[in-house]
C-alpha cells in the first residue's frame, strides 16, 4: 500500500498547501514534499523486485483491485514498480522537493496556488511511473497537463499564454494519436483488461488479429507509429520539439525544472514501455530502427546547433534538453543491454543535470533580471558559490568522468555501438558522439562570456549573491550528479535487471 | 442496503410513479403556500420546500434503483395504466438524473431570484417540468409521450420568459415557443400517422405491427417514424431542429438554461431511446439507425464548428450543448438490436455525467450575470483572481466537457465511443473523437480567459452567493467524483438499457 499512500499523501499536501495562507505556503509545501521523499527512499531500501514488470517479473509494491468493467473490459487500480519506474519515482521526489525550494525566491503572487499546483503535479507523475493499467495511466498520465497549464500560463514570462496553450495543445494532440494507436492493438488482443502485463505477454505470445483492412502486421505498424509519434512530442524528437523551448523560456525556473527533469522523461519512459517493450518486432525492423534512430541522431545534432544558436541561457539549456533526449532514443532502439539501460540511467542522469542547469540560470536571473549573454559577464566575481555549481553541472552536461551524465553517455555509446539492431550502428553512433563536441562547444561558451572575465552587468538591480535556499538545492543536485556518477550502481543494476527480459526477447547482447 | 423492498406484490403498483409524484406534489405545494401568503415574503422556506421535494425525488429513484425496482431480478418493469406508463430501471435512471438537476438548479436560483417578485412561480414551473420529465421516462404510450412532452415544454417556455422586462428574455421564450408549437404539432402528426398505421398506441404493440408487417401502409408508418423522430430532435437540441437552442438558452435566465439543456435535453433522449428501442423495429419501412447516423454527425460537428466561433460564452455553451446532443445521439445511431444495451447505457451515462458538468457550467454564467461582469470571453478575464473557487470549479466543468481524463467527461466519452466501435460503428465514433479534440480549442479559451487573462480594469464583485456558489462547488465535485465512481453508473446504465432491447 506504500505507492497508494505515496500518491494520497501528495495529493493531500496539494489541498492543504492550496489552503493555506501565502506567507506559510512555500515553507509548508517543503516540508509536505519531503513525506513522498522518505516514501520514495523507503521504497527504495526495501526494493526486492526481480526482472520487468511489464514480461512476467515480479513487481515491488503491488496493488492490483477491480475498478470497473465495461463491454467485457476490466480496469483495475493496479500499480507497482520494477528497476525502471523506482528510479524515475525517486527522482520525481526528490526533483519536486528542491524545485519547490528554487521557488521560494522567483515566485511572489497567489503563492499557495502555485505550491499546490506543483505537489499536484507532482502526484500524477508518481501515478504515471507507477500505474501498471492503461487507463489508470492514461488519466495520470493527462492529469499532468493540467497544473503544467496553469504554473507556466500563470505564473510565466512575457508569452506565458502562447506557451502554455501551445503546450496544452501539442501535447494533448499527441496522447490523442498515441491514445488511438493504442487502443487499436488492445481491441484485436483476445484478452479482457488493460493490464499492460497482460497485454505485453498477449502481444508477445502473437495474438494480434487483424482489423479493418489490416493484417496483424500492419496493424501493429500503424499503433507503432501512432504510439511513436504521440510520445515522440513528449520527448521532445526533433521535428515535434517546438513546443519546448517555449515553454521552458516562458516558465517559471521551478517549472521548467520539473518539466526538464521529469515531465520529458513521462514521453522516453513511454516509449520503452509501450513501443519498445510491447512491440520489439516492429521497432527491430531494419527500416523502422534506421529511422528511429536517425532521428534520434538529428535531434541529439540539431538540438546541439539550435543551443549553440542561442543568446538566452535558459533557452541554451532547453535546446540542451532536446540533444539529450536523442541520445536517450538512441539508446533505446540499440536494443542492448548497455543501450536500454543507459538510455534509462540517463532519465535520471539528465533530470539531476538540468534541473541543477536551469535551477542555476534561475538563480542568476533573480540576482540580475536577465539571462541574455550579451548583457554580463564576470558572474563568478559576484556569485562564486553559483557559479561553481553552475560549471559543476556544465562539465557533467558534457560527460565528465565521475559525473552522472558521464556514466549514462557511456552506457549509451558503448551499447549503440554494439547493437544488432540499428543498421550500420557504428555510423549513427559516431554521428551521436559528435553531439558531445557541439555540447561542450556552446556551453563553454556561454560560460566563457557570462562568467569569467571582468564584471560588469547592463541592469539596474542591484548585484547580491544568492541566499542559502537558493543555493542549497543546486548543491543537493550536484551531490547527486557526482553520487550517480561515482557509484551508477545505485541505480543501474535494477535497471539493467529490468531491462534484460526486453532484449532477451530480440537476442541483442550486453 | 435492505434487500429487495419495492417488489410490485409489496407496495401498491402506483408507489412506483413516487419519484414523479414528489414533484408534482412539491410543486403543488409551492403554489399553495404561495396562495396563503401571496406577496412571497418567504423566499427561503419556497426555495427549501423546492429542494426538499427534489431531493426526496432523487432519493426514491436513487432506492428504487439500488432495490431492483422494475428490474429483471424483481419480476421485471412494473406497468401501470393499461401499460401507458412503465417503471422500470431505465425510468428511475432518468428520474434521478432530473431530480438531481432540478435539487441544483432550485438552489442556485435562490440567489439569482433575489429581490424578483415571482419566485413561487419560478420553483413550482420549474417542478411542474421536471414532474413531466419524469413522466417522459416513463412513457409506454405515444399518447403519454406527446402529453408529457408538453407537460415538460409549456412550463419551460415560460421560464425562458421569465424576466418579463428582459427583451431577451421574451424573445427567447418566443422562439422557443414557436419552434415549440411548430414541433409537437410534427410530433403528434407523426404519432397519428402511426397510429393510423398500426392501430395502437402502446409501444409494445406497435412494435409486434409495424414487424407483422403493415399491409399497403408502409410507407404511412414510415412518415411517421420520420416525423416522431422531428419532434425528439427539437426536444434534444438535435439538427435540424437546433436553431431556438442558441436562442433561448442566451435569451433565459442562466439557471433556466442550465435546466433545459441538461434536464430537458436528457428527457428527449429518454423519451426517444423508449420509443424508437421499444416501440419501432429496425425495419418498418424507415431505417431509422441510418437517421440518427446523420442526424449525429451532423450535429456534433455543427455544434462544435458552431462552438468554436462563438464570442459569448453562454451562447459558446449552448452550441456546445447542441454538440453534446450528437454525442448522445451516438446511442441511437449505433443501436443494432442484441448489441445495442451497451452503447445506449453508455449514452444515458454519458447523459448524467452531462447533467452536472453542463449544469455547473451554466450555473457559473448564472453567477457572472450575478456579478455583472458581462457576457464575452473578454469580460470574464482574470476572474479566477477574484473568484478562485469557483474558477477552480469552472476549469473542471471545462475539461471535463472536453473530456479531459481527469474528469468524469472523461469515461463517459470513452464509453460512448468504444461502445460504438463494439457495435461496428467505428467510423462514428471517429467522427465523434475528432469533434472531441476540436471541442477543446473553445472550452479551453475558457480556462485560459479565467485564470491567464489580466482583467480589463477594476470591477467589484459585490456579495457573494452563497447557495449559487454551493451548488456550482457541489456540481464540479459531483464531476470529479464521477471518474473514480463510474463503475456503479455504467453498470447500472449499461443493466438498465439492456432491459428495454427487444
Amino acid at each position: 500500500m506504500i505507492i497508494e499512500a505515496l500518491i494520497g499523501v501528495t495529493f493531500l499536501a496539494a489541498l492543504v498547501v492550496m489552503l493555506a495562507p501565502d506567507e506559510y505556503a512555500g515553507k509548508l509545501a517543503f516540508a509536505l514534499s519531503l513525506l513522498p521523499v522518505v516514501g520514495s527512499l523507503y521504497m527504495w531500501a526495501g526494493f526486492d523486485a526481480g526482472g520487468n514488470a511489464l514480461m512476467a517479473g515480479s513487481i515491488a509494491y503491488e496493488t492490483q483491485l477491480d475498478w470497473l468493467t465495461v463491454a467485457g473490459y476490466e480496469l483495475q487500480w493496479f500499480v507497482g514498480v520494477d528497476g525502471i519506474s523506482l528510479p524515475l519515482v525517486v527522482l520525481s521526489t526528490v526533483l519536486s522537493s528542491l524545485a519547490i525550494v528554487s521557488a521560494w525566491t522567483p515566485i511572489d503572487t497567489r503563492q499557495s496556488q502555485f505550491y499546490g499546483l506543483m505537489l499536484f503535479m507532482e502526484a500524477n507523475l508518481l501515478g504515471v511511473f507507477t500505474a501498471l493499467d492503461f487507463f489508470l495511466w492514461f488519466v495520470f498520465w493527462e492529469a499532468v497537463l493540467v497544473p503544467m497549464y496553469f504554473l507556466i500560463g500563470v505564473w510565466g514570462g512575457p508569452r506565458r499564454k502562447y506557451a502554455a496553450i501551445k503546450f496544452f495543445v501539442y501535447t494533448n494532440i499527441a496522447s490523442l494519436v498515441m491514445f488511438i494507436g493504442f487502443m487499436a492493438l488492445v481491441f484485436n488482443l483476445p484478452i479482457s483488461s488493460f493490464g499492460l502485463p497482460e497485454i505485453t505477454q498477449s502481444l508477445q505470445a502473437g495474438e494480434l488479429s487483424g482489423s479493418v483492412g489490416l493484417d496483424p502486421a500492419a496493424l501493429k505498424l500503424a499503433a507503432f507509429a501512432a504510439m511513436f509519434a504521440g510520445f515522440a512530442v513528449k520527448v521532445p524528437v526533433v521535428p515535434f520539439h517546438t513546443w519546448l523551448p517555449d515553454a521552458h523560456v516562458e516558465a517559471p525556473t521551478p517549472v521548467s525544472v520539473m518539466l526538464a527533469g521529469v515531465l520529458l522523461k513521462m514521453g522516453t519512459y513511454a516509449l520503452l514501455r509501450f513501443n519498445f517493450t510491447m512491440l520489439p518486432d516492429v521497432a527491430t525492423r531494419p527500416l523502422v530502427a534506421t529511422v528511429i534512430a536517425a532521428v534520434a541522431v538529428v535531434s541529439v545534432i540539431y538540438g546541439a546547433m539550435l543551443a549553440l544558436a542561442q543568446q538566452d541561457l535558459k533557452r541554451i539549456v532547453a535546446y540542451s534538453s532536446v540533444s539529450s533526449m536523442g541520445y536517450v532514443i538512441l539508446g533505446l532502439i540499440a536494443y542492448t543491454g548497455l543501450g536500454i539501460g543507459g538510455a534509462t540511467f540517463q532519465m535520471v542522469a539528465h533530470g539531476l543535470i538540468s534541473g541543477l542547469m536551469f535551477m542555476a540560470v534561475g538563480v542568476i536571473y533573480n540576482v540580475t533580471h536577465t539571462r541574455m549573454v550579451g548583457d554580463m559577464s564576470g558572474m563568478a566575481d559576484r556569485m562564486p558559490i553559483t557559479v561553481g555549481i553552475l560549471v559543476a553541472g556544465a562539465f557533467g552536461y558534457m560527460g565528465l568522468p565521475l559525473m552522472a551524465g558521464f556514466a549514462a553517455e557511456y552506457f549509451i555509446f558503448q551499447g549503440a555501438f554494439a547493437s544488432t539492431v540499428i543498421p550500420s550502428a557504428p555510423l549513427f553512433t559516431a554521428a551521436a558522439m559528435f553531439g558531445i563536441v557541439i555540447v561542450a562547444g556552446y556551453l563553454l561558451f556561454a560560460m566563457q562570456r557570462t562568467l569569467f572575465g571582468e564584471f560588469s552587468l547592463e541592469t539596474d538591480y542591484e548585484v547580491r549573491r544568492a541566499r542559502f535556499h537558493d543555493v542549497a538545492p543546486l548543491a543537493v543536485l550536484l551531490l547527486c550528479t557526482i553520487a550517480l556518477g561515482v557509484a551508477p550502481d545505485i541505480f543501474f543494476e535494477m535497471i539493467t535487471d529490468a531491462i534484460e527480459p526486453v532484449v532477451a526477447v530480440v537476442g541483442g547482447g550486453a | 442496503m435492505e434487500p429487495v423492498l419495492m417488489q410490485a406484490d409489496q407496495l401498491p403498483t402506483w408507489t412506483a410513479l413516487a419519484p414523479a409524484l414528489a414533484l408534482a406534489v412539491t410543486g403543488l405545494l409551492v403554489i399553495l403556500l404561495d396562495s396563503v401568503e401571496p406577496d412571497g415574503s418567504r423566499p427561503a422556506l419556497l426555495a427549501g420546500i423546492a429542494t426538499v421535494g427534489s431531493l426526496a425525488s432523487l432519493g426514491l429513484a436513487g432506492w428504487f434503483l439500488s432495490a431492483g425496482t422494475g428490474q429483471m431480478g424483481t419480476g421485471g418493469a412494473i406497468a401501470l395504466f393499461g401499460d401507458a406508463l412503465v417503471v422500470d430501471g431505465m425510468a428511475l435512471f432518468f428520474q434521478a438524473l432530473f431530480a438531481a438537476v432540478t435539487a441544483l438548479v432550485v438552489v442556485a436560483s435562490y440567489d439569482y431570484l433575489h429581490d424578483h417578485p415571482h419566485r413561487a412561480e419560478f420553483y413550482s414551473l420549474m417542478l411542474f417540468a421536471a414532474t413531466g420529465m419524469a413522466v417522459m421516462a416513463a412513457a409506454n404510450s405515444l399518447a403519454v409521450a406527446f402529453i408529457a412532452l408538453e407537460l415538460a415544454s409549456l412550463p419551460s417556455y415560460a421560464l425562458v420568459a421569465f424576466l418579463k422586462r428582459d427583451a431577451g428574455s421574451v424573445e427567447a421564450g418566443l422562439k422557443y415557443f414557436l419552434i415549440g408549437a411548430l414541433s409537437s404539432s410534427v410530433f403528434a402528426f407523426g404519432i397519428s400517422l402511426v397510429y393510423a398505421a398500426t392501430g395502437s398506441l402502446l409501444l409494445p404493440d406497435v412494435y409486434d405491427a409495424l414487424s407483422g408487417g403493415v399491409e399497403g401502409l408502409t410507407g404511412v408508418a414510415a412518415v411517421g417514424i420520420l416525423m416522431v423522430a422531428g419532434g425528439f430532435a427539437f426536444k434534444t437540441a438535435s439538427v435540424p431542429f437546433h436553431f431556438w437552442a442558441p436562442e433561448a438558452y442566451e435569451g433565459a435566465p442562466a439557471p433556466v438554461s442550465a435546466f433545459l439543456s441538461s434536464a430537458s435535453k436528457a428527457a428527449g433522449f429518454a423519451l426517444a431511446f423508449r420509443v424508437f428501442v421499444v416501440g419501432f423495429p429496425l425495419d418498418a419501412g424507415i431505417d431509422w439507425v441510418l437517421l440518427f447516423q446523420v442526424l449525429a454527425v451532423v450535429t456534433m460537428t455543427l455544434g462544435n464548428f458552431a462552438a468554436a466561433t462563438q464570442e459569448e460564452v453562454k451562447r459558446m455553451l449552448a452550441y456546445s450543448s447542441i454538440g453534446h446532443a450528437g454525442y448522445a445521439l451516438i446511442g441511437l445511431a449505433a443501436f443494432s438490436g442484441g448489441a445495442g444495451g451497451d452503447v445506449l447505457g453508455a449514452s444515458m451515462a454519458h447523459l448524467l455525467v452531462y447533467g452536472f458538468m453542463n449544469t455547473g457550467a451554466f450555473l457559473f454564467v448564472a453567477l457572472a450575470e450575478h456579478w455583472d461582469v458581462g457576457r464575452t470571453f473578454d469580460d470574464y478575464a482574470g476572474l479566477a483572481s477574484r473568484a478562485p473557487m469557483a474558477s477552480v470549479a469552472m476549469s473542471v466543468f471545462m475539461f471535463s466537457l472536453a473530456g479531459l481524463p481527469p474528469f468524469g467527461g472523461f469515461f463517459s466519452k470513452y464509453f460512448l465511443f468504444m461502445g460504438a466501435i463494439d457495435a461496428g460503428f467505428w467510423w462514428l465514433a471517429a467522427v465523434g473523437a475528432i469533434n472531441s479534440a476540436l471541442s477543446l480549442f473553445y472550452y479551453s479559451r475558457v480556462v485560459k480567459t479565467l485564470w491567464l487573462d489580466d482583467a480589463v480594469g477594476e470591477f467589484e464583485l459585490g456579495s457573494t452567493p452563497t447557495a449559487l456558489y454551493a451548488a456550482i462547488v457541489f456540481a464540479a465535485v459531483a464531476t470529479v467524483l464521477l471518474l473514480p465512481g463510474f463503475g456503479p453508473v455504467i453498470e447500472t446504465a449499461q443493466s438498465v438499457a439492456t432491459t428495454i432491447v427487444p
